[in-house]
């Protein structure tokens, strides 16, 4: 509770005494924050209702990576900071390279340990258990 | 010649971060730089190519609107009262032939509206992947195929 | 001054969603019916952790906080790749129960409410 209190003041003094964070800033790292929590709110709702788990990694490598990058974006704005801007973007691209790959991956490994599509799907044209080289 | 550039990008790229541009931290990330790229010296060996830096920004400049409007697209059909989907999985020959194109691709349906990879065949020729509305697998097909997959030809010439 | 208001009450707003969003993850790692599913759940559960902690960041000032969150990326992504090939592994290997039950066990124990749905999971896999 002190260390907390202690540390919005020393924001609030720190914002005031070096360089006040101007509106316009101030509005897009606003922005930035709401889309991305949004984002976020969507791929997990997604998760709960797209009906198998093949729908469900699009919601959460798509909307999810977005989300969480637009929200690491608004902290690297927020601190005014070349320097932590860039390590934010960094963290960014991090993301956006790491998340196709574990959604691919995941979902090979489930489609090679047999996890069926859902009845609606119109078609399955990779070959069960083992992609052989037959075709 | 080109791995003393890439050294040298890092090594700026590590000043930037740590924001200090002493002496001391040039060599510390001269050294750092030098030694990652030691550590993967096979793999960059292999990737070893010559990139085309405008096709290179045009393929980024499409990536980035592509992300764009598939979290846009995804969150739009999650809240939809009635979900109507047709998902499957279609069959892709791949035209590019070498690993890192082939990762990079698959990276990047990954990323675009409503499709996502999910394997390579053994011999490295088809790419399968799902789609959320893969009525018309032909279409998803073209798309690709005249989409990134030329896209990733041109800024990556053999 | 009103910057200020402003930022607080948007990182209010999306502290407020992220919550929910992970509530409903959890739900969906408790409910999910296969393994894979739960994977992805907590796949999920990191990134939005990740945005939490951005918002953290942006609400108190401390910039530390964005390393923090990067580092938690890397340990997610990790941890899913690592939960990728034990399915893959499990998923082949001819004896399906006995040996593969085990191993998720203290992994999955260590992220609090991931080990309710690992016992769940054991109970209902039997």
């Amino acid at each position: 509770m002190g260390r907390e209190s202690l540390a919005v003041e020393s924001f609030a003094m720190e914002s005031l005494a070096s360089e006040p964070l101007g509106m316009g800033l101030a509005v897009v790292v606003a922005v930035l924050l709401v889309l991305g929590s949004l984002f976020s709110l969507l791929a997990a709702v997604g998760l709960l209702r797209f009906p198998d788990l093949y729908t469900r990694m699009h919601a959460a490598s798509k909307a999810g990576s977005v989300g969480s990058g637009l929200l690491l974006i608004a902290a690297g704005l927020h601190a005014l900071d070349g320097a932590i801007l860039l390590r934010a973007l960094a963290g960014f691209f991090f993301i956006l390279l790491t998340a196709p790959i574990s959604a691919h991956l995941l979902a090979k490994a489930a489609h090679h340990a047999g996890q069926r599509l859902h009845p609606i799907s119109v078609t399955d044209q990779m070959p069960r258990e083992r992609v052989g080289p037959k075709d | 010649m080109k791995r003393a550039i890439l050294i040298l990008s890092m090594t700026l790229t590590w000043t930037a971060i740590t924001g200090s541009v002493s002496a001391l931290n040039l060599l510390l990330g001269l050294a750092v730089s030098a030694l990652s790229l030691w550590l993967v010296r096979e793999q960059v060996a292999a990737a070893g190519s010559n990139v085309r830096p405008l096709p290179f920004l045009l393929l980024c400049g499409l990536f980035f609107k592509e992300l764009a409007l598939s979290a846009i697209k995804v969150a739009f059909l999650v809240v939809q009262p009635r979900m109507r989907l047709k998902p499957g999985i279609f069959a892709y020959s791949l035209t590019v032939t070498r690993d890192f194109e082939i990762t990079l691709l698959a990276n990047l349906i990954t990323l675009t509206p409503g499709t996502l990879s999910v394997d390579v065949s053994a011999d490295r020729r088809i790419l399968y992947v799902h789609a959320l509305d893969c009525a018309d697998p032909a279409a998803l097909r073209h798309d690709i195929a005249h989409g990134f997959e030329r896209r990733i030809r041109e800024a990556f010439p053999l | 001054m009103s910057a200020n208001d402003l930022l607080q009450s948007a990182t209010g707003f999306s502290l407020v969603v992220l919550s929910l969003s992970l509530v409903l993850t959890v739900v969906r790692i408790v409910r999910g019916p296969s393994l894979a599913d739960r994977v992805l759940g907590l796949d999920m559960l990191v990134a939005i952790a990740i945005g939490f902690i951005a918002v953290i960041a942006v609400r108190t000032g401390f910039n530390l906080y964005i390393d923090i969150a990067i580092a938690l990326g890397l340990v997610g992504f990790l941890a899913t790749v690592a939960f990728a090939r034990f399915i893959l592994m499990r998923g082949t290997s001819p004896q399906r129960l006995e040996p593969a039950a085990t191993p998720p066990g203290p992994r999955m124990a260590k992220r609090g409410k991931a080990g309710q749905a690992a016992r769940r999971r054991r109970r209902g896999d039997r």
